[in-house]
C-alpha cells in the first residue's frame, strides 16, 4: 500500500519562519501525524516567533508558550491537568530547539523522562541558537562557525549526543527523524502517540540562515546528512532495542555535506578528514548497537556484560 | 474537629480540603512536612490529585502554571532558595493570570546556609504580581490556605501564603480542621474561563509587541486593586461559615495608642502579649499586624496608623542599601499625609535569631523615648 502524507493541514500560511526553515516544515509534518487532538508546549525558541505574535496563531491546535528551560515540565503539567479532569485523549507535545533541549532545558527534560511522564518531547535541532542570531549551542557540531565561535576559533567540541542521554533514561521510545524522509518521520510520531510514557524525538531541522546556505537546499542537506552518516535515522525502544530505519544505499563522503554550507567553509582538508573519521566511527558504533538484540539476553539486566561488549567494540573501532 | 498539628501540616490540610487537583513540589527544609503529608493524602486516596514529584522548584512552579492553564486547581509549597529558584516562573504565573496557590515557609537566604526564619525570601518576590498573606498562627495558616484558592480564582492572580520557619512550620498548636462538606460549600470547584481547550485552538503567552503588552500589565494592577475588596469579602464569607476572620490588617488595642508597632508573621503573637502587659501599666501602645502585604491595604494602614504619634515597624528582613521592607512600605503609604507620624524602622531577628518579649519591650520603650528617627535603620540585637 502506498504511503500518503495526510492532507489535512494543521499549520497555516502566514507564519513568520525564514525561507527554507526546517523547523517550520517539521511542525507541519508532525501535526499531520498527530492530528487535531494535540496540544503544543513551546519554550523560547524560533517557534516562539514562527507561530506569530499575539493575537496571531498559525497552528490549528492549542499552544502554551513557556519559559526557555521548561518545555518538558510544562508539557507534564498540561498532561497532569488534563488527566485529572478526565481529558485523557489529548496528545501533549513539548516542542523545543536544541538550546532548549540539550542546554538550558536538559534538567527538566531529564526529570520528565525519569518520571516517564506521558508526553512527546520533540527537539527540532538546527545546531545553534538561531533565534538569538546564530550562537553556538552544545548541539553545534565540531568545526562549525557561529557568531560566538568565529572562523578563527570555530567550535572545538563535538556535538552533545542527546539521543544517548535520552536512551540512557530507558524511556519507551527515542528516535531521530528528518525532513527528507517524511514517511519515516510521520510513522515515528504516530508510533510515539500510541505509546504511554516519555517519547523523545530528535528532528534534524536545517537553518539555511544560520548555516549560510541557499534555502532551496534544505531537503537536500537533510538527505546528505543521512547519506554521510552525519545524522543517522534510527530509533531505540526501552533504552535497549536499536533499529536503524534508513540505511542509505549510497554512502556519501562528508565533504559533500559540508561544502554546501558556509558555516564550514573555513575547514581545512585535515579537519574534514577528522569529521569523516568521526562520522565513520559513530556509524559503526550505531550499527553494532542495532545488530545486537539485547532484549534476547538471558536476563534483561545483564548490563555489565553488555557494557563490556560495547567497550570491546569501541576499542576495536579506535584501533 | 480539633487537632494538634504543626504549621506545615496546617498547610497540607488546607490544600487537602481545597481539593487541589495538581500538586508539584520539591523538598526543602523547612517545608518538607507539607509535601510529605500531601503525598500520604494522595497515596491513601484521601486526596484525588496528580502529585508531580519534580526535580526542582523551577519545575514545580512551571508544572503548576501549565496544569492551571488547563483549568486544574494547583498547589505547591516551598521556602527560601526554592522560592528564589522559582522567581522566573513566579513572574510567569502572575502575568499569565493563573490562580496558583503557593505556601512559602519564610527561611533566610544563604550564604551562610540558614534554615531559620526571616522574610527576605518572600519579600524578594514583592514586585511580581502575587498576592502575599502573612500568617501568625497555625489556625490562620490553614484558614488562609483555603481562602487563598478562593481569592486566586476570583481575581485570577496567584496567591502566596507565608508562614515563619520553625516558629510556625514545626510548632504544634490546636487547630480546628473544618469539615470537607463545609469547605466544599465555601470553595466549590471552579471553571477557568479561558484555558487550554482542544476544541479552541488558542495560543497563550505569545510574543506580545508594545501595542498590547502595556495594557496587560495595567490589567494586573487593576486586578490587584480589585483584589483588596475580594480578599475582605472572602474573609467575611469565611467568617460566616467558620466563625473565624483575620482582616487584611488587624489593629490590636490601637484606639488611643500613642505608639503603634507594626508587625507581621509570628512576631505579632509575641508583640500581642507585650502590648497587653504594657496596657496594664497604663502605656498607650497598640499593634498593627499586617497580614496582607500585596496588594497593599493602603486605606486600612492609613486610617489606623495616622492617629498614632509614633510608629515602630518591626522588619525581620532588609533591603540592603536601603532599609527594612515593611518600613519602606509604611513610609510610602503615609507619604503626603499632613502630620503623619514619624516612622522608626527596627531590623531584628535576621536568620532566625530569636525575637523575644524583651526585644519588643525595648523597641517600644525606645520609640517612646526617641526624639526622631535619626537613623534609617535601628538595629536590634546586632552583636558588634
Amino acid at each position: 500500500m502506498r504511503f500518503t502524507v495526510p492532507e489535512k493541514e494543521l499549520m497555516f500560511p502566514g507564519h513568520v519562519a525564514c525561507p527554507g526553515c526546517g523547523g517550520a516544515l517539521a511542525m507541519r509534518m508532525v501535526l499531520k501525524a498527530l492530528g487535531e487532538k494535540t496540544m503544543v508546549v513551546l519554550p523560547a525558541c524560533c517557534w516562539t516567533i514562527i507561530d506569530g505574535p499575539f493575537p496571531m496563531h498559525s497552528l490549528q491546535v492549542p499552544v502554551l508558550h513557556t519559559a526557555f528551560e521548561t518545555a518538558a515540565i510544562a508539557a507534564s503539567g498540561v498532561k497532569a491537568g488534563l488527566d485529572i479532569q478526565g481529558k485523557n485523549d489529548v496528545t501533549v507535545m513539548a516542542w523545543a530547539g536544541d538550546g532548549g533541549t540539550l542546554d538550558i532545558g536538559i534538567q527538566a527534560l531529564s526529570g520528565a523522562a525519569e518520571r516517564n511522564d506521558d508526553i512527546i518531547y520533540t527537539c527540532y535541532d538546527n545546531e545553534a541558537y538561531m533565534n538569538t542570531g546564530i550562537q553556538r549551542s552544545s548541539a553545534t557540531p565540531k568545526g562549525a562557525w557561529t557568531t560566538t565561535t568565529p572562523e578563527k576559533t570555530p567550535k572545538s567540541e563535538p556535538k552533545k549526543n542527546i539521543m544517548e542521554i535520552m536512551i540512557a533514561h530507558r524511556i519507551p521510545y527515542c528516535a531521530t527523524a528528518t525532513l527528507s524522509y517524511p514517511e519515516d518521520l510521520i510513522n515515528k510520531f504516530r508510533k510515539a502517540q500510541s505509546i504511554k510514557g516519555t517519547k523523545f524525538i530528535h528532528i534534524y531541522a536545517p537553518c539555511p540562515t544560520g548555516w549560510k546556505m541557499a534555502p532551496d537546499l534544505m531537503i537536500k542537506i537533510c538527505r546528505l546528512a543521512v547519506e554521510t552518516n552525519i545524522f543517522p535515522i534510527y530509533e531505540c525502544e526501552n533504552g535497549i532495542k536499536y533499529t536503524i530505519n534508513i540505511k542509505p544505499k549510497n554512502q556519501m563522503p562528508v565533504i559533500d555535506y559540508l561544502k554546501l554550507q558556509g558555516r564550514f567553509s573555513h575547514l581545512t582538508q585535515k579537519e574534514i578528514e577528522q569529521i569523516q573519521k568521526s562520522a565513520d566511527f559513530e556509524w559503526e558504533l550505531l550499527q553494532y548497537r542495532a545488530s545486537q538484540d539485547f532484549t534476547k539476553t538471558k536476563t534483561y539486566n545483564h548490563k555489565l556484560k553488555n557494557n563490556q561488549k560495547l567497550i570491546k567494540c569501541i576499542t576495536k573501532c579506535n584501533d | 474537629m480539633k487537632k494538634v498539628i504543626t504549621g506545615n501540616h496546617a498547610v497540607s490540610y488546607g490544600a487537602l480540603l481545597a481539593r487541589s487537583q495538581v500538586i508539584a513540589a520539591y523538598p526543602i527544609t523547612p517545608q518538607t512536612q507539607i509535601v510529605e503529608l500531601l503525598s500520604e493524602f494522595c497515596a491513601s486516596g484521601k486526596l484525588n490529585a496528580k502529585f508531580i514529584k519534580v526535580e526542582s522548584e523551577h519545575s514545580a512552579m512551571t508544572a503548576c502554571i501549565a496544569a492551571s492553564a488547563t483549568g486544574a486547581r494547583t498547589f505547591t509549597a516551598t521556602s527560601s532558595h526554592g522560592l528564589a529558584l522559582m522567581h522566573e516562573m513566579l513572574h510567569w504565573a502572575a502575568a499569565a493570570r493563573l490562580p496558583v496557590v503557593l505556601a512559602n515557609v519564610n527561611r533566610a537566604m544563604g550564604p551562610g546556609w540558614s534554615v531559620w526564619t526571616d522574610q527576605n525570601d518572600s519579600l524578594s518576590q514583592r514586585d511580581l504580581g502575587w498576592i502575599q498573606l502573612y500568617c501568625e498562627s497555625n489556625q490562620e495558616v490553614l484558614d488562609t490556605t483555603i481562602q487563598a484558592f478562593k481569592i486566586a480564582e476570583k481575581v485570577l492572580l496567584p496567591v502566596m501564603v507565608v508562614l515563619d520557619a520553625f516558629v510556625l512550620s514545626h510548632t504544634s498548636e490546636p487547630v480546628d480542621i473544618p469539615e470537607q462538606v463545609m469547605v466544599d460549600k465555601f470553595l466549590p470547584s471552579y471553571e477557568l474561563e479561558t484555558k487550554l481547550d482542544i476544541t479552541n485552538a488558542r495560543s497563550y503567552g505569545a510574543l506580545t509587541n508594545p501595542d498590547h503588552y502595556f495594557e496587560i500589565r495595567y490589567k494586573i494592577q487593576k486586578a490587584h486593586n480589585e483584589a483588596l475588596q475580594v480578599i475582605k469579602d472572602v474573609d467575611n464569607e469565611f467568617y460566616e461559615q467558620f466563625g473565624r476572620k483575620y482582616g487584611v490588617v488587624e489593629a490590636y488595642r490601637c484606639e488611643d495608642a500613642k505608639v503603634i508597632i507594626v508587625t507581621s508573621g509570628t512576631i505579632s503573637g509575641t508583640t500581642r502579649g507585650v502590648i497587653d502587659e504594657m496596657r496594664e501599666q497604663g502605656r498607650k501602645v497598640g499593634m498593627l499586624k499586617q497580614k496582607l502585604f500585596r496588594p497593599t491595604p493602603i486605606d486600612e494602614l492609613r486610617s489606623i496608623l495616622y492617629k498614632a504619634q509614633k510608629i515602630a515597624v518591626i522588619d525581620r528582613n532588609l533591603s540592603f542599601g536601603h532599609s527594612g521592607i515593611f518600613a519602606q512600605e509604611i513610609k510610602s503609604t503615609l507619604y503626603g499625609l499632613a502630620g503623619a507620624p514619624p516612622i522608626y524602622d527596627y531590623v531584628i531577628g535576621l536568620g532566625g535569631r530569636d525575637v523575644t518579649p524583651d526585644d519588643i519591650r525595648e523597641i517600644i520603650d525606645n520609640t517612646f523615648k526617641a526624639e526622631s528617627p535619626h537613623d534609617t535603620i535601628i538595629w536590634r540585637g546586632v552583636r558588634l
